[in-house]
């Protein structure tokens, strides 16, 4: 089988993936982090959001041979050095997750979000650009709020 | 009140591993040498099964095996079962039909399983399930409930002629047409609870390993109940001898009711697992668990309520049918029962009900309990019924609604259940003022400015929870008691872990459950594990659903924890020379009364285990104690729910503006994890409501069979919710719980309904109330205008 070959948090990685392997099979199969889950078939539900070469990208819509020597960040390697991102910070002390499911997503979106439109983000503008998070549990009341602390937490 | 005890927001223990990608659910669980497993699946509604080729499949690259429904029956591997038996109103048993995991000689869905493909790679065995050739013969299907039962609709089940699985009734029916002859005005609603698809984001999956040595099978699975799915699977399936069968429930991504059920999939790996004496992993695809996870709602009822000449509600009679789809699935007969008729009374003193439900097969995925549970459906009756008798009469809708609501308890419904306290005004006239009722009129006519149409709804439901005294869920006709069990065990070192029956899936349970042991032995809540959701560590238990882990589960943990304060203070009694009698706890200090004499909670832990201060004579050592709760009650978590809307009359399209939200849930452990129950739950009624709507054609195939077809509530389809709350504190539990898990979703369509009602001035609106169908009851109407 191929090998394919990328950065992922920050490690030089190689692994098998033939044609059809998804970005997100190589990273859960291929090197077992399993923290970027698969929730649909259809990229609907964003559990599997990861961030390639900065930007947040649905990992089961890309090849991993697509990613061949980009840059890979996953949930697990938003904490730095021992210390929980700010974000992540704020999903916990917003009680932003109940199964946490699809919070990996959620946060790597949220963090995503912030890059692109800055700290101080208004309701209807976090509403908006989680289109593409699908979550069952919180009715999202709590990650919107999550994401508004964790954005002003990020400046 | 402690910063980690009862009634603290306490931020949850189990977050640490979600918010950094350690959860570790059935899908992140590999096994070594694990094959996976494919399951072929009927493309049509109802088939006969004429021939399996499996030949060229097996010449397949990785192919380990590939097997049938027929390999399934040789093997005596039995059929799954439904464990409520529920009798029809002529004495006659229900007509439960064999349901093997694969199906032999018939398919009665799409998605029914055929074969099975096992490889070495997923890739392998999807690749080699194109090649089995399946003979069928399509056969008619039907897939509507209202069609089921006709004259020459298409015969699914043999045991079940006119594909009716029960004909049940609950009530007086000669009273309640006394009642309705002698009416001042009857209100009459014919009701679609439209059916939906669960869809916790986590897809099943399980993983089965065999462990030849000792003949004895693992499965890890995404189950709410894995004791239950171990029973089944052992005493009805056959599979394996309970004590060489381990279920373990991970972390678990949702479940809603979806993953309470023993499945086919889980069986399959099981057995496939032993026969081909390697590990079988299966994850289900959405697309697949469209066509698998067993579905929710989908009753067809008509229903009428009686008033008197003071808007005083005499009667209430209701006719139901409700699809259970192809298969009776594990709790499937109780839902649109004895989890439905009994709460036709609502919050309201009702004289008279009854209640006739028939049961039918059709040719579409099982129904079973989803959110809620049959006390959604039965809301939505009892809330729209009154909305509509309260507008055609003329009267305020919150004024007839306190007419009639209940006043005095203990209360007996006409309907079984025994109300046991509750304060219905206290939460209507608190959410009234949160929702700012007062302004609604100028918010109304600012809206009819910009061109909008806007509407306010109420929904003041009932619903009962703390499922279920065991005596009484038996005489209706339960397989098993709904206890619940715990064990707390105190290490030598005074750290604490407690092992119940509940398993937790996005409810908290490891920072609630902790919180309750944090204030009871006065010790910090770090020190305290909650261990669940596995058969060889919890020795039994029920699982959770039904809004049961704090008022069943969590008792069951108060009285282990009497018996290990009890013993604790005998030890203390020997440590501090004592009589025991004398021994007083509190705060993690054991003191003798009356003397300055003290021992602290971890040396009395140690002393319980050291052992050098009694003889075995005296006292055994060890710190450890379980114990078994069986409620006396249900528990009945009440509120009002009020919705406000602004629809779009140009093309149709809802908003929803403002939620509030007033609970009486009892005592509350954590408030803003019960706050975030109430938002999911919200959301998911809200859900039914706006949005999700299973759809099947008439040939049976599913047209909303994914995320792309299946519309469920985004971010930016919702308000933020102001949720507060009333108390009531439950008599039948020491902790005073009612229970949080499924309010939302109860209370809300009704809430959603009334609100469209209210502003476009017709009743006729089916869910999901979609653009479409807002926009094309406006073109029948005229809207209701602001007051001025």
């Amino acid at each position: 089988m191929p090998k394919v070959s990328m950065t992922v948090n920050g490690n030089a990685v190689t692994a098998d993936a033939d044609a059809r392997t998804l970005l997100v099979q190589y990273l859960r199969e291929g090197l077992r982090l399993t923290g970027t889950h698969v929730g649909c078939d259809t990229s609907q539900c964003g559990a599997c959001v990861v961030h390639v070469d900065g930007k947040a990208v649905k990992a089961c819509t890309m090849f991993a041979w697509e990613a061949e020597g980009k840059t890979v960040l996953t949930i697990e390697g938003l904490a730095q050095n021992g210390k929980l991102h700010p974000m992540q910070e704020a999903f916990r002390e917003n009680h932003g997750l109940q199964c946490g499911f699809c919070t990996p997503g959620m946060i790597m979106t949220a963090v995503d979000m912030v890059n692109r439109k800055g700290h101080d983000l208004d309701d209807p503008t976090i509403r908006h650009e989680l289109e593409g998070n699908i979550c069952r549990c919180t009715g999202y009341h709590n990650i919107v709020k999550s994401i508004a602390a964790g954005a002003k937490a990020m400046a | 009140m402690s910063a980690t005890g009862i009634g603290a927001a306490v931020r949850r223990k189990e977050d640490f591993r979600f918010i950094t990608g350690k959860g570790q659910y059935t899908d992140d669980i590999s096994r070594p040498g694990q094959t996976y497993i494919h399951f072929v699946r009927s493309p049509h509604a109802h088939a006969k099964i004429k021939s399996i080729d499996g030949t060229e499949t097996k010449t397949m690259p990785g192919v380990v095996a590939v097997l049938t429904g027929a390999d399934l029956a040789n093997d005596k591997i039995g059929n799954l079962i439904c464990g409520w038996a529920i009798t029809s109103k002529d004495g006659s048993p229900m007509k439960m039909s064999a349901h093997p995991a694969i199906a032999n000689g018939k398919a009665n869905h799409v998605g029914d399983a055929v074969a099975v493909v096992i490889a070495e790679t997923l890739g392998q065995a999807k690749d080699a399930g194109e090649k089995v050739k399946v003979d069928y013969e399509v056969l008619p299907a039907v897939a509507d409930p209202a069609k089921a039962q006709a004259a020459g609709a298409p015969q699914i089940h043999d045991v079940a002629p006119n594909n009716t699985i029960y004909q049940w009734h609950l009530g007086d029916q000669k009273a309640v047409e006394a009642a309705f002859k002698s009416a001042n005005h009857v209100t009459k609603l014919d009701i679609i609870n439209n059916r939906l698809v669960p869809n916790a984001i986590e897809p099943r999956a399980a993983i089965a390993d065999y462990d030849a040595g000792n003949d004895a099978l693992t499965l890890w699975n995404t189950s709410q109940n894995p004791h239950v799915a171990r029973l089944v699977i052992a005493a009805f399936v056959g599979m394996a001898p309970e004590h060489k069968l381990r279920v373990i429930a991970p972390d678990v991504g949702g479940g809603f009711g979806s993953k309470i059920f023993i499945y086919p999939e889980e069986v399959v790996c099981l057995w496939a697992a032993r026969k081909v004496g390697r590990p079988v992993k299966w994850v289900s695809d959405r697309s697949e668990a469209f066509v698998t996870d067993a579905h929710g709602r989908d009753h067809v009822t008509h229903a009428e309520m009686a008033f008197d000449h003071e808007g005083k509600i005499t009667a209430l009679r209701a006719k139901t049918i409700a699809n259970l789809g192809a298969y009776m699935s594990t709790f499937s007969s109780s839902v649109p029962t004895y989890l439905y008729a009994t709460l036709l009374s609502g919050q309201y003193s009702i004289p008279q009900i009854y209640c006739e439900v028939d049961a039918v097969y059709t040719n579409t995925v099982p129904v079973d309990a989803y959110r809620g549970a049959g006390r959604p459906e039965a809301t939505f009756v009892v809330e729209r019924l009154v909305e509509v008798g309260a507008r055609e009469m003329g009267v305020d809708p919150a004024d007839l609604r306190r007419r009639n609501f209940i006043k005095s308890f203990p209360h007996q419904t006409p309907v079984i259940m025994a109300y046991d306290a509750g304060d219905y005004n206290a939460s209507l006239k608190k959410a009234m003022e949160l929702a700012d009722m007062k302004g609604f009129g100028k918010r109304k006519r600012d809206s009819a400015r910009n061109g909008k149409l806007r509407g306010i709804g109420y929904s003041t439901y009932i619903e009962a929870c703390g499922i279920a005294p065991s005596q009484a869920v038996g005489s209706l006709g339960a397989g098993v008691g709904l206890w619940e069990s715990a064990e707390v065990r105190v290490n030598p070192t005074g750290s604490v872990e407690v092992l119940t029956g509940s398993h937790s899936h996005g409810q908290g349970h490891e920072t609630t459950f902790a919180q309750l042991v944090s204030e009871r032995l006065g010790i910090p809540i770090e020190t305290i594990s909650i261990v669940h959701g596995d058969t060889d560590k919890v020795q039994f238990g029920m699982g959770t659903y039904g809004s049961r882990s704090g008022a069943v589960g969590m008792t069951a943990i108060v009285k282990a924890l009497d018996k290990v304060e009890a013993k604790a203070k005998k030890v203390a009694a020997f440590m501090l020379e004592a009589a025991e009698g004398d021994i007083e706890f509190k705060d993690g200090k054991f003191t003798v009364a009356g003397t300055d004499k003290a021992a602290a909670w971890g040396d009395v832990a140690l002393n319980a285990y050291i052992a050098h201060k009694f003889t075995g004579a005296e006292l055994e050592p060890g710190l450890k104690e379980g114990a078994f709760y069986d409620p006396t009650n249900f528990t009945f978590p009440a509120g009002c729910h009020i919705c406000e809307v602004e629809i779009d009359p140009e093309t149709g399209n809802t908003d929803v503006v403002a939620w509030t939200a007033v609970d009486d849930f009892g005592v509350v452990i954590n408030p803003m994890i019960v706050e975030g129950q109430v938002h999911g739950g919200i959301a998911q009624g809200v859900g039914q409501a706006l949005y999700e709507g299973t759809v099947y054609d008439k040939e049976g195939q599913l047209v909303t069979g994914s995320y792309m077809d299946y519309a469920m509530p985004r971010a930016d389809y919702l308000p933020s919710f102001k949720v507060d709350t009333t108390e009531t504190k439950c008599p039948s539990n020491p902790l005073g719980i009612k229970g949080c898990g499924e309010a939302g979703a109860i209370a809300a369509p009704a809430a959603v309904i009334n609100a469209i009602t209210d502003a476009l001035g017709t009743e006729e609106i089916a869910m999901p109330a979609s653009p479409a169908t807002v926009w094309a009851a406006l073109q029948k109407v005229q809207p209701r205008q602001a007051a001025e």
